[in-house]
């Protein structure tokens, strides 16, 4: 059915379509021998069916299966499609490189913007370099200096998240994971600068917050952004990793629930399937988003900025007072 | 021969004779059996040494073993008796209770789960408010693990937001005591913003140049470590104090080899560099209030603030 230069890997859930479309296709070569044009047409009729089922009400569950789609845009791929140019910045100063978040700065609308963003590799060996884009503190200081980068030059930033998580490793701890992410917390709700965060794919918890503190929190419609992967949860409360099904459903993870929770400001609607159906049309969508944002945020002065970030992150929560 | 056995042997001479031992004694309901609970309630095992110890005595030492000094876990309450002066703490926002925003059901419903919790001492996992330590007045917020692992919620990112917001108005410097399993799963992505929300508020508090302590007790992790309790201008543990991001277990199967004996605990983060040092609890009280008075004296305040530190001393709310 896909003209894509590259073959899809189809999920779980869009089986029933593949073995339609398989049928089509065989179908149509004998059918310019016999003529039988209504089979197909029927099929065809009958695929257009079970593909708006099967889109219209995706699980959660599947959602976090589209976000971790292997051939979904990674931030990476955005980056070099909405910007003319890409000066990576490297290190952190103090004697490492994360490749798990990069950094740079890029160009929109003659506006320079400093882009931070968390990126998974695409083959083992990148994997190994960026360690399945889980950032370690190392990570996590570089985006900080960044960060102040940013606020001395008055750029605004622009960040993007797709990760499964903080690295939950041994260095990671001993370089004291917990203090570099809590440190990005506060020093990026006290920047007087432009922050607009968008969660791509994966939002794994702490490890996305980190860099996630935001006067503008947007998703995709197929990512995700959860306090703890489903299969964690169902490890820890269901007491097995089977029922990560049920721990998606409960823990509201999808663009849809969160936006309801008011914890985010946008949905980015994504082509049917998912970005990686149409990568260059998700980064149009995308970059016409954040120029939307950054235009507004320029009418609010830079303690404004500041504070309209502080404010909002105060409302966050729901108890009952009594 | 231990305690243990001692129980035992009492209860199997008591079933011989049929006469009660203890009798006479208070705490014996039935005077032919001491049940479990009983004993559970009286005595209490070292979590460290399995040495077992009077309870009463235990909690007169401020939770610490007298065989081997290990530092037991404090209810938010005996934590606020150790550091506050007697009477003079004032509780805050106790108004502030669960609510169940996600209707979230595991094995059990949350709110079960809440009610539950609640049949103990705290209707949360924090307690916060306002006392004086060694006569300094100070806003004090203590973690109470024993409420669903003393997980951050909504309830307490709220309270310790109001509790930092206090601090400003009234310039009193802040002490943590955090105990925490890490974010609340039941409630989502909402406890998740809470990291977001206390670290924006201590923001603030950084702007407005107070002093905020944080103390780091067994066991302290996950977003409460990546969030609060990691961004104290001091940084204090106490001995043997298990704290980190990720949990041991997620660690050792994510990188597949066991991790040392020592990992995680406060002399580790110490000799990594992570806190600032380690503290006995006897001398914890002292310590704080040495801080707060080596981090006050120097500042400089315009009158209205000079005004507002007099009237601490009052402790008015």
């Amino acid at each position: 059915m896909k003209t894509n230069q590259k073959e899809i890997i189809p999920l779980d859930f869009e089986k029933p379509l593949l073995a339609i479309s398989k049928q089509i296709s065989e179908l149509e070569q004998h059918a310019s021998q016999n003529g039988n044009k209504k089979i197909v047409n029927d099929l065809k009729l009958q695929y257009e069916k079970v593909k708006a089922q099967i889109y219209k009400n995706i699980a959660p569950i599947d959602r976090v299966k589209i976000a971790r789609h292997p051939q979904r845009p990674y931030p990476l791929d955005y980056i070099q499609a909405i910007s003319p140019v890409w000066y990576e910045l490297h290190g952190d100063r103090c004697g490492k490189d994360d490749c798990a978040i990069i950094g740079g700065l890029i160009e929109i609308d003659s506006q320079t913007v400093m882009v931070i963003a968390t990126q998974k590799g695409r083959n083992i060996k990148e994997n190994q370099k960026r360690n399945f884009g889980m950032p370690s503190p190392e990570g996590y200081r570089k985006a900080l200096r960044l960060f102040y980068h940013a606020e001395k030059f008055n750029l605004p930033v622009l960040t993007l998240v797709d990760t499964p998580g903080a690295y939950p490793g041994l260095e990671a701890e001993s370089h004291n994971q917990s203090h570099a992410i809590a440190v990005n917390l506060r020093e990026l709700s006290g920047l007087t600068v432009p922050v607009i965060a968008i969660i791509t794919g994966e939002g794994g918890s702490g490890g996305a917050l980190g860099i996630g503190v935001a006067n503008k929190v947007i998703m995709l419609e197929n990512s995700v952004y959860s306090v703890i992967s489903p299969e964690g949860c169902a490890a820890i409360l269901w007491r097995t990793k089977d029922k990560a099904t049920e721990a998606a459903k409960a823990l509201k993870i999808t663009a849809e629930d969160l936006y309801k929770l008011g914890v985010i400001d946008e949905i980015i609607p994504e082509v049917e399937g998912g970005a990686h159906y149409n990568p260059s049309e998700m980064s149009k969508t995308l970059l016409n988003v954040v120029k939307k944002h950054l235009n507004e945020l320029k009418s609010l002065t830079r303690e404004e900025l500041k504070k309209d970030r502080q404010e909002k992150l105060r409302k966050m929560g729901v108890y009952l007072e009594v | 021969m231990g305690l243990k056995d001692f129980f035992k042997n009492r209860k199997l001479k008591k079933q011989q004779n049929g006469s009660s031992i203890a009798n006479g004694k208070p705490f014996v309901k039935n005077q032919t059996t001491i049940s479990d609970d009983t004993l559970c309630a009286l005595w209490t095992k070292c979590e460290n040494c399995k040495e077992l110890l009077y309870t009463n005595d235990l909690k007169k030492q401020s939770g610490i073993c007298k065989h081997c000094d290990y530092h037991h876990r404090l209810r938010a309450q005996e934590r606020i008796d150790l550091l506050i002066d007697y009477g003079t703490f004032i509780e805050t926002d106790e108004n502030i209770i669960t609510a169940d925003p996600l209707n979230f059901v595991d094995l059990k419903p949350y709110k079960e789960r809440i009610k539950e919790a609640c049949k103990e001492e705290r209707k949360e996992a924090i307690l916060t408010g306002i006392g004086m330590t060694n006569g300094f007045p100070l806003a004090i917020a203590s973690m109470e693990f024993n409420f669903i692992g003393g997980s951050m919620g909504s309830v307490v990112g709220e309270k310790i937001t109001r509790l930092v917001e206090r601090a400003i108005n009234k310039k009193l410097p802040l002490v943590i005591v955090s105990s925490s399993g890490g974010a609340r799963m039941h409630e989502g992505i909402l406890s998740l913003m809470q990291m977001a929300k206390t670290s924006s508020a201590l923001q603030k508090l950084h702007d407005e140049k107070l002093l905020f302590i944080s103390i780091l007790t067994e066991p302290t992790f996950g977003g409460v470590t990546a969030s609060f309790a990691m961004l104290g201008d001091i940084l204090i543990a106490e001995p043997k104090a298990r704290i980190g991001f990720a949990g041991r277990r997620v660690i050792e199967e994510t990188i597949r080899q066991k991790l040392p004996k020592d990992f995680q605990t406060a002399e580790y983060l110490l000799e990594n560099g992570q806190i600032d040092f380690i503290c006995h609890r006897k001398n914890l009280k002292n310590t704080v209030s040495d801080l707060i008075r080596l981090h006050t004296q120097n500042q400089q305040l315009s009158e209205k603030d000079k005004k507002l530190v007099q009237e601490n001393l009052l402790i008015t709310l």
